[in-house]
């Protein structure tokens, strides 16, 4: 079934009827996705795009039975929303809101502790292109058009390296279980090592592919995880290889700071853990059929 | 952001850290002026750049009198410091910052970071003060000490104590560092700091516990909220191409290559930089256009990459999700008819509407080498590159 989206999940967008939140929610309902209304307050009891619009998400989960949710809502805002739909029972929430202050989601994920773990919102994002079930679902603003069904998992920090990726492997026939964007802040939802987890456990993923990147300790701890955890064969590119120190490359999460955060630095972690490692970025696809063709000699 | 450490030692004083007195100076005979108001016999004069390390660099130094002061003042203002982290380039000095000299009993290190792994602010301390934070890691690492703060309580007093007990300081100054600390840790949380560094904290002869130099860098994504300190901006320490790129909403980072790059996102931007420097090239920047990316921005983009006079050849390539393939390449277009690109082009366009993009380019009768994958791309830049140096040199 994929990881934590599919065609049943029943999904609202916050920020609804704002340009961007109207354009994706249309795309993602075209494309699939149970979308069954919105947030935005002081619309509450409007009509948008043939859906009903609510003032705060309690509501919308109490009319609709809404699990997830989609957050489009600028970046001074964003925070308190992500709170909102954790307290309101939402059991998955993509924020694609790209500009928020670190400090707000260090509170975010401060406030999230309050829920016990089996409670707890999974938090994808922010600064993520989002999600995607390919034939099914996406909570995201992927084009879905690159991705074709199959059976890899991919989690990546960016957006557009993703589509790269996917599209590659499309090239050679590889389809894709679930593609999750985990975003490029250092401050973030979920982390490579949750993705991993989940993808271990879902029997319709055979392998993983992590699309990383320069800064932050997620990558090795990732790798970590997967040499003592992980049984599918994990692959890994890491970007970033001509990336100088101490310079923030586009994303805030993207500069390197410490010990172990350079591109080099991770690949060897990786290469340690036993993954294989995606050598350029334009090897995506050949590294995955690679893997493949060797499991099926070993089944 | 980066301010300087005049700023950063204002900022701090309003918490209740002590700081030696000191006054800024545009020239030595202000740079003399300030010392006569400050008093005493002992100097420092401190070059204000974005930059550690400036002693090593002839940043910082020590006075006796009007005529050194003066002496200081005019070998810094005007010159470009060189340090490790300035880059070849180096930083212009404009603005020098007079202090009274401290009697030093002791040196100790204090920074706040925001910690990825614990998703907190972290207090890093060290009682082998004056060195960066690397060098003591490597030479002293058992004498640092980490403490992580609660978000939902804020940093307590206790944890300031342990700290400043921890460093060995004297009793009698335990409730000056307590206070020392916890102002830092006000400072960091209520001006959305990133970095805060007090390098070194000392402890002084008569006693008293002073910063005597400070750094404080702050989160870009919240100076919609602090407008006093997004006012502290000095573009004069920023790289000019960077300045021209970021005033036009262009996220944008130089580096020293020679083929310029328009990408939409960061992830990808970093993999085709990768992918020219596989190839063969060295890229002259990073630039994300972002999502959205219209005609005219393109364009813009153009105009950011062509303000480095080293870029000899430019490598557009769009994964367009919500961008769209038609609009980039039209942009491509009206790029090459304003601006001018005086250098050969290779674009790949791939995803939202690739067929109409590519259309466009061929139809438009431009001179534009077109690739459809990343590794074409990438090989077809450096090898436009290479003859076009080749051209230059016969």
């Amino acid at each position: 079934m994929s990881i934590l989206l599919d065609k049943n999940t029943r999904v609202i967008v916050q920020g609804f009827t704002g340009k961007i939140g109207s354009f994706h929610a249309e795309d993602m309902k075209r494309y699939g996705t149970n979308v069954v209304g919105g947030v935005t307050p002081g619309k509450g009891g409007q009509t948008h795009l043939g859906m009903p619009v609510f003032n705060t998400v309690k509501g919308a989960v109490q009319e609709t039975g809404a699990e997830a949710s989609i957050i489009f809502v600028p970046p001074p805002f964003a925070a308190d929303s992500i709170m909102e739909a954790a307290d309101a029972g939402i059991r998955l929430c993509v924020c694609i809101t790209d500009g928020i202050p670190s400090q707000d989601m260090i509170r975010v994920k401060r406030y999230m502790r309050r829920y016990r773990f089996e409670d707890r919102m999974t938090l994808i994002g922010p600064n993520c292109a989002g999600m995607i079930t390919p034939g099914k679902a996406m909570m995201g603003i992927m084009p879905g058009s690159i991705y074709l069904p199959g059976r890899i998992g991919i989690v990546g920090r960016s957006g557009t390296l993703g589509y790269e990726a996917a599209s590659q492997m499309k090239a050679l026939g590889i389809g894709v279980s679930t593609s999750v964007g985990i975003g490029g802040d250092p401050v973030n939802g979920s982390s490579f090592k949750d993705m991993l987890e989940l993808f271990e456990q879902d029997p319709e993923t055979d392998a993983v592919l992590m699309i990383g990147e320069i800064g932050g300790p997620q990558e090795a701890e990732a790798a970590l995880w997967a040499r003592d955890h992980m049984k599918k064969p994990l692959i890994a590119y890491i970007a970033g290889l001509s990336a100088p120190k101490g310079r923030r490359m586009g994303h805030a999460g993207a500069i390197i700071s410490a010990f172990g955060e350079s591109a080099q630095e991770k690949v060897e972690i990786l290469k340690g853990a036993g993954v294989t490692i995606v050598p350029t970025p334009s090897s995506f696809g050949e590294s995955v059929a690679e893997v493949l063709s060797a499991m099926n000699k070993a089944a | 952001m980066d301010i300087h450490e005049y700023q950063a030692k204002e900022l701090l004083s309003r918490y209740h850290i002590h700081i030696p007195r000191g006054g800024l100076a545009y020239s030595p005979e202000q740079a003399a002026y300030r010392a006569s108001e400050i008093g005493g016999d002992r100097w420092v004069v401190k070059a204000q750049i974005h930059s550690g390390a400036r002693g090593k660099a002839g940043g910082i130094k020590l006075c006796s009198s009007d005529h050194e002061i003066v002496a200081a003042a005019d070998a810094m203002l005007g010159a470009k410091l060189v340090t490790h982290q300035t880059g070849a380039q180096g930083k212009l000095v404009s603005r020098l910052y007079v202090e009274e000299a401290m009697d030093i009993e002791r040196e100790i290190y204090l920074g706040f970071v925001l910690d990825r792994k614990s998703e907190r602010i972290m207090i890093v301390a060290s009682s082998s003060g004056g060195m960066e934070i690397e060098e003591i890691a490597e030479a002293e690492p058992d004498s640092i000490i980490r403490a992580t703060v609660d978000p939902g309580v804020g940093m307590q007093d206790f944890q300031a104590r342990e700290i400043a007990f921890g460093l060995g300081i004297d009793n009698a100054l335990i409730g000056r560092a307590t206070q020392t600390l916890m102002g830092c840790y006000r400072a960091f949380v209520d001006y959305d700091a990133a970095m805060l560094e007090i390098n070194p904290l000392v402890v002084t002869r008569r006693g008293d516990l002073v910063a005597l130099d400070a750094k404080m860098s702050f989160d870009e994504n919240a100076l919609f909220r602090r407008p006093h300190i997004a006012e502290m901006r000095d573009k004069s320490q920023e790289d000019p191409r960077e300045t021209y790129a970021s005033d036009r909403g262009l996220s944008y980072v130089g580096l020293d290559g020679n083929i310029g790059c328009i990408i939409n996102g960061a992830g990808l931007a970093m993999a085709t930089m990768d992918m020219i420097k596989i190839a063969g090239g060295e890229p002259a920047n990073f630039l994300d256009i972002g999502g959205g990316a219209s005609p005219d921005r393109v364009a813009k983009s153009f105009r950011a990459v062509l303000h480095d006079k080293n870029v000899e050849t430019i490598l557009v390539n769009i994964f367009a999700g919500i961008n769209r393939c038609d609009w980039v390449a039209e942009g491509v277009i009206k790029a090459l008819k304003e601006v001018g690109v005086p250098v050969p082009l290779v674009v790949r366009l791939s995803g939202t509407n690739m067929e109409e993009g590519r259309r466009i380019l061929a139809e438009s009768g431009e001179n534009i080498i077109v690739a459809e994958t990343l590794a074409e791309a990438a090989d077809k830049a450096v090898a436009a590159w290479r003859s076009f140096t080749a051209g230059k040199a016969a």
